[in-house]
């Protein structure tokens, strides 16, 4: 067939001639490479002690924003999980109490907020969909666990620590 | 001389052992055992040569190849055929007569010349080879090309025939 | 013999037996840690500094697995397997001479537990007797796998040491005795045998890796066709012997390159070290130049190791039937001219 290309290449394999049928030259040769690289840096990173520098828009684990007094800025609106791809978030809404002005910057606030971490495909779709700037994918790697239900994150871990710790 | 009559029996337990054991593995490994009590009665004579010789060659190359074909062949008990009462007999009746034949030529040979006392160093490597190159040159030579022709009558026997087609890699 | 002379025997042997057993467990950290290197990685480098305590946990897990026998091996030919090979490992070590005479407070102390005046024939049966320990283990797992990684122990340690004899041969021609200590006596200074012999070096060397089972030789455990090749059934630290067996065969054959081609313990200039510094330091000084040489060939191995990849089963029987032999009986012929025409 006509090539499109032409690209194409005939390889032809030569028979070996005396000093490749030797296989010392060779071998001798393939130790020097070897030990070339004995000398070289390892490129191992040993990724409990260091960690590799992620780049500026590194989506990792989610975090929930507060405002500038320390109030938490999601109004459990739920376009978060709407958005999502995954189906990975859900969350349960409740009304703010009187007193708890501090605590929630609307009147609406998110009671229980769930991300199945097995589930979300981290595509940063709900920090777009998020109105209130509530949520952001700038953590790290999510840890490993050894039971499925431990992967399913609650405020506990999902909300940021307050402002004045 | 007490060492050299338990390592005799030992030799000589091992060797029943080795014609009476069921499986042709076990046989093959309580060979090696007698072979290597051979090797211990050679190093009591102070034949170290002799010694290792026979702890290299045989226990260390043919016995090997007997166990290699051994495993290969895959024997076991339920695959050993029953042979008829009147082999049985024939080999009781040749081994007798091996046995006879071997004894009365040791017999001939008269009381075993203590040759070891003479001269104790008449095992050790220079002693034998001077004895092998200057008195038994002849007889070492002649083995030798026996060897040779075995070894060519081997190849023979193990090269295709040329007109066979080539087996292509 | 006295007392203090069986005594100073009897610690020699103490201290040979510890020396090759620390070897042999440090030889593994060093393989790993060299193949990281090679790798561009890192190693173990977790349990303590550099991780050097590695070997020691290694054996601790070696000791605490669960002991398996399959219902269907042969009990104790299946026990009688690791123990063979780490007992032929070990018993190796007995002709080697590892240093001058000792002379400390009037007593001369040679640092070699036994000259037998067939030093070198011993050395190869313990190394023929070695492949018994493989084949027994294979059998009596009653695996296929086993049984396939010891026929070819069997074969291939048949097939090589073929050629290891011959290479031999023509070194014997040039030393004219078979016995270890006079072979590293007549090395004195720098007059080492490669120079005479360095076919027969390169020939005894390759013979070497395969007796070891050494890469590019490897076939009698080959992970990517037999599992694991031989000790496929064997766990906890029956397998430990045959690995552990290995090292020391590893550590063994080092030596013995090291005393009949590179000069044992003597190194240029020996005689004015030694007449500086005593005869109770001098020969020690030597010692440790032999050491270092053995070092050097296990690094060697292991080099060689993370460098070629394996043989085909063919092209192995090819190289030692149609190449190591013919060159080896070449080389006693070569070897047999020189001496006859040039001295």
């Amino acid at each position: 067939m006509e090539s499109l290309s032409n690209k194409k290449k005939q390889l032809v394999i030569k028979p070996p001639n005396f000093w490749e049928r030797a296989y010392l030259p060779a071998i001798v040769h393939g130790l020097s490479i070897t030990m070339s690289h004995f000398f070289k840096k390892p490129v191992t990173i040993q990724y409990p002690d260091e960690k590799r520098e992620f780049s500026e828009n590194y989506r990792g684990l989610h975090s929930l924003k507060r405002d500038e007094n320390g109030a938490e800025r999601c109004t459990a609106c739920g376009l978060c999980a709407l958005s999502c791809p995954a189906e990975a978030i859900t969350m349960i809404a409740a009304e703010r109490q009187k007193g708890e002005e501090h605590l929630y910057r609307e009147e609406k606030y998110a009671a229980v907020y769930e991300i199945n971490m097995l589930r979300c495909i981290f595509c940063g779709l709900c920090e777009e969909a998020c109105p209130k700037e509530a949520i952001y994918l700038d953590g790290d790697i999510v840890q490993s666990d050894y039971l499925r239900k431990d992967f399913i994150y609650g405020k506990d871990k999902l909300v940021e620590p307050p402002l004045n710790q | 001389m007490s060492t050299f009559y338990f390592i005799a029996f030992l030799s000589i337990f091992f060797s029943i052992l080795v014609i009476s054991a069921k499986n042709p593995v076990h046989s093959i490994l309580y060979l090696i055992l007698t072979f290597f009590t051979f090797t211990i009665q050679y190093i009591l004579m102070n034949a170290q040569f002799l010694a290792i010789v026979n702890f290299i060659v045989y226990m260390g190359a043919i016995l090997v190849l007997f166990l290699y074909t051994l495993m290969l062949i895959n024997l076991n008990k339920e695959s050993e055929p029953v042979k008829p009462f009147m082999v049985k007999i024939a080999a009781v009746f040749g081994g007798g007569i091996l046995a006879v034949a071997l004894i009365s030529s040791l017999k001939s040979l008269g009381v075993s010349d203590p040759v070891v006392l003479k001269n104790p160093e008449l095992g050790l490597v220079k002693n034998l080879g001077k004895v092998l190159f200057n008195e038994f040159l002849l007889p070492f030579e002649v083995s030798s090309v026996l060897l040779l022709s075995a070894m060519v009558g081997a190849v023979l026997l193990a090269t295709k025939d040329p007109k066979e087609p080539k087996a292509t890699i | 013999m006295e007392l203090a002379d069986i005594a100073i025997k009897f610690g020699l042997i103490i201290i040979i037996f510890l020396i090759s057993l620390v070897v042999a467990m440090y030889s593994t950290y060093a393989e790993r840690k060299i193949a990281a290197f090679f790798q561009d990685r890192v190693g173990p480098n977790r349990a303590g500094p550099f991780g050097i305590l590695q070997p020691l946990a290694d054996g601790a897990k070696m000791f605490m697995k669960e002991e398996i026998i399959p219902t269907n091996a042969t009990p104790f030919l299946f026990i009688v397997g690791p123990s063979l090979a780490i007992l032929t490992a070990c018993i190796g070590s007995a002709v080697i001479p590892w240093g001058q005479n000792l002379v400390v407070g009037g007593r001369t102390i040679p640092l070699q537990v036994t000259d037998i005046n067939v030093g070198i024939l011993y050395i190869f049966g313990v190394v023929s007797l070695g492949v018994y320990g493989v084949m027994i283990g294979g059998w009596a797992s009653n695996n296929k796998y086993s049984l396939l990684g010891a026929i070819r122990a069997a074969s291939q340690n048949i097939s090589y040491e073929i050629s290891m004899g011959l290479s031999i041969i023509a070194l014997l021609m040039v030393t004219g005795t078979l016995s270890l200590g006079e072979i590293a006596q007549q090395q004195h200074g720098w007059h080492w045998n490669v120079l005479y012999q360095p076919v027969g070096f390169l020939l005894f060397m390759i013979c070497a890796f395969a007796e070891t089972n050494r890469t590019p030789f490897d076939l009698p455990e080959c992970e990517t066709e037999l599992v694991g090749g031989y000790h496929t059934e064997y766990s906890s630290m029956k397998l430990g012997f045959y690995l552990f067996a290995e090292y020391i065969n590893m550590f063994i054959s080092s030596a013995v390159m090291a005393t009949l081609y590179w000069g044992g313990y003597n190194y240029p200039g020996m005689d004015w070290v030694t007449a500086h510094t005593g005869p109770a330091i001098g020969p020690l000084i030597g010692t440790a130049v032999f050491f270092a040489k053995i070092f050097l060939f296990i690094f060697f191995f292991m080099w060689v190791r993370w460098t070629i990849p394996r043989f085909r089963y063919d092209q192995l029987m090819d190289l030692g039937w149609k190449i190591l032999i013919p060159l080896a009986i070449a080389n006693i012929v070569v070897t047999g001219i020189v001496i006859t025409f040039f001295s």
